[in-house]
């Protein structure tokens, strides 16, 4: 969630929320769990520390990954009792992605989600630009892709494929 | 653990509600990974590969909540359960047939999975509606690729029409089974948890019809009050576990790792 809606309460949890901002997403690295705002709550203190997530498509593979992920680093950064809740009913959509995540997206090589539009043929009737030559010459060769959260696009004026950040 | 119910409403009625839907889910999805590796074309076995992942997902998350009802996490439910327990409609447990018939049962069931989500979007019970918001918008993802495959699979070739016209002359009548009234319908109708499967059914006639016809497939409905009516009878008899041989062996493939080796750890 953006920073200023973020709940801090004591120097633990600052401390975790830096953690969680360096465990980069599995399928797409240059993303953390924190640009993803994937990480709805946590809650820290000398005991421990509880952090609740949600997946960005309910059947990401990797979120079993990502739990086990976030564990390890909150430990080696010296917490104890780390605990993982996973909330599969809390809203998320691509619109939710952090600001920045966009420019690290097109610079990785994938196209980033647009803002929703009130219909979902409306959103994917929207130009998307190419990220690795910037045209918008560009046509959505299939919903689908490499993983769930990606759709496949060609490029008409480079003769590439590519993907995009499916918009959710 | 632990969920609050209203009055009027049991744990079993629930129960039965989100079972319909998690093995609906569930066993359609593993129907769509058969085409993993096997799909006509590359585009469609990503497109596929990736649906019954989504349909994992979905079911995950109803068997996740009825875990809080019954105790049984999702792995208990997926892989101990015997096969005549599941509640899924027959329909999305019949052999993926040719690749008409796939698209044509991926169609009626992907609309009426997003009718049925819409309906339940505006559940009175509070985890009914939080879920479905969220799947919904995956949904729609399936409902614009199966009906694209209908509109031009439709009429493509003289070939194609044969066969989209062949899996519609099968599929129909299958697949009004997922509209068979649940044991707890009523309750669940008064409680105002959904609006009832007859409700449902014929939401999904009126926008499912239309396309097929579009496509120049002869569909059996006849006009029923602003919108059809199907005729001949229903498939029903999965939701109250009575179900065909193809998910008794559907079951025993998705059981078969599990079972070489309970508790496994990967």
């Amino acid at each position: 969630m953006p920073l200023e809606q973020r709940q801090v309460h004591n120097v633990a949890e600052a401390k975790a929320w830096d953690v969680l901002q360096s465990v980069q997403d599995p399928e797409i690295p240059a993303l953390t769990l924190v640009d993803l705002n994937v990480i709805r709550h946590v809650k820290a203190n000398d005991q421990g520390v509880e952090v609740e997530m949600t997946p960005t498509f309910m059947g990401c593979p990797a979120l079993d990954r990502m739990k086990e992920d976030i564990r390890i680093r909150l430990q080696e950064a010296g917490f104890k009792n780390v605990r993982v809740n996973v909330n599969l009913t809390v809203p998320w959509s691509t619109d939710m992605l952090i600001e920045s995540s966009k420019e690290k997206l097109q610079k990785f090589g994938i196209a980033p989600p647009p803002v929703l539009q009130e219909s979902l043929p409306a959103t994917l009737l929207l130009p998307v630009q190419c990220p690795f030559c910037n045209s918008t010459e560009t046509r959505l060769e299939s919903e689908f892709g490499s993983t769930l959260c990606k759709q496949l696009y060609y490029c008409d004026s480079c003769r590439q494929s590519f993907e995009r950040f499916k918009p959710l | 653990m632990g969920i609050e119910l209203p009055a009027g409403v049991t744990a079993e009625a629930l129960s039965e509600f989100l079972l319909a839907l998690a093995d609906d889910e569930l066993v359609l999805g593993h129907r769509d990974s058969e085409w993993t590796a096997y799909a006509p074309i590359l585009e469609e076995d990503i497109a596929f590969s990736n649906i019954a992942q989504d349909e994992l997902g979905h079911s995950l998350v109803w068997f996740s909540l009825c875990e809080k009802l019954t105790g049984k996490n999702p792995d208990e439910m997926a892989f101990q359960r015997p096969w005549e327990d599941f509640r899924c409609c027959r329909f999305v447990a019949y052999p993926k047939g040719d690749f008409a018939y796939t698209v044509v049962r991926q169609f009626l069931f992907d609309v009426a999975e997003q009718v049925r989500l819409i309906a339940i979007s505006s559940s009175s019970f509070g985890p009914l509606r939080e879920i479905s918001q969220r799947i919904i918008r995956e949904e729609n993802y399936h409902v614009m690729h199966s009906q694209g495959l209908i509109e031009r699979l439709g009429d493509a070739t003289e070939e194609s029409r044969r066969r989209m016209q062949s899996a519609v002359d099968v599929a129909f009548p299958q697949s009004l089974g997922i509209f068979e009234h649940l044991k707890a319908e009523e309750e669940l109708v008064d409680a105002g948890f959904f609006p009832g499967n007859d409700a449902l059914k014929s939401a999904w006639l009126a926008q499912v019809v239309p396309v097929l016809r579009k496509a120049t497939l002869t569909v059996p409905v006849h006009d029923h009050k602003n919108t059809f009516a199907a005729d001949g009878q229903s498939d029903d008899g999965g939701r109250q576990g009575k179900h065909t041989v193809h998910l008794q062996a559907l079951v025993a493939d998705l059981q078969s790792v599990y079972k070489l080796v309970p508790n496994a750890k990967w």
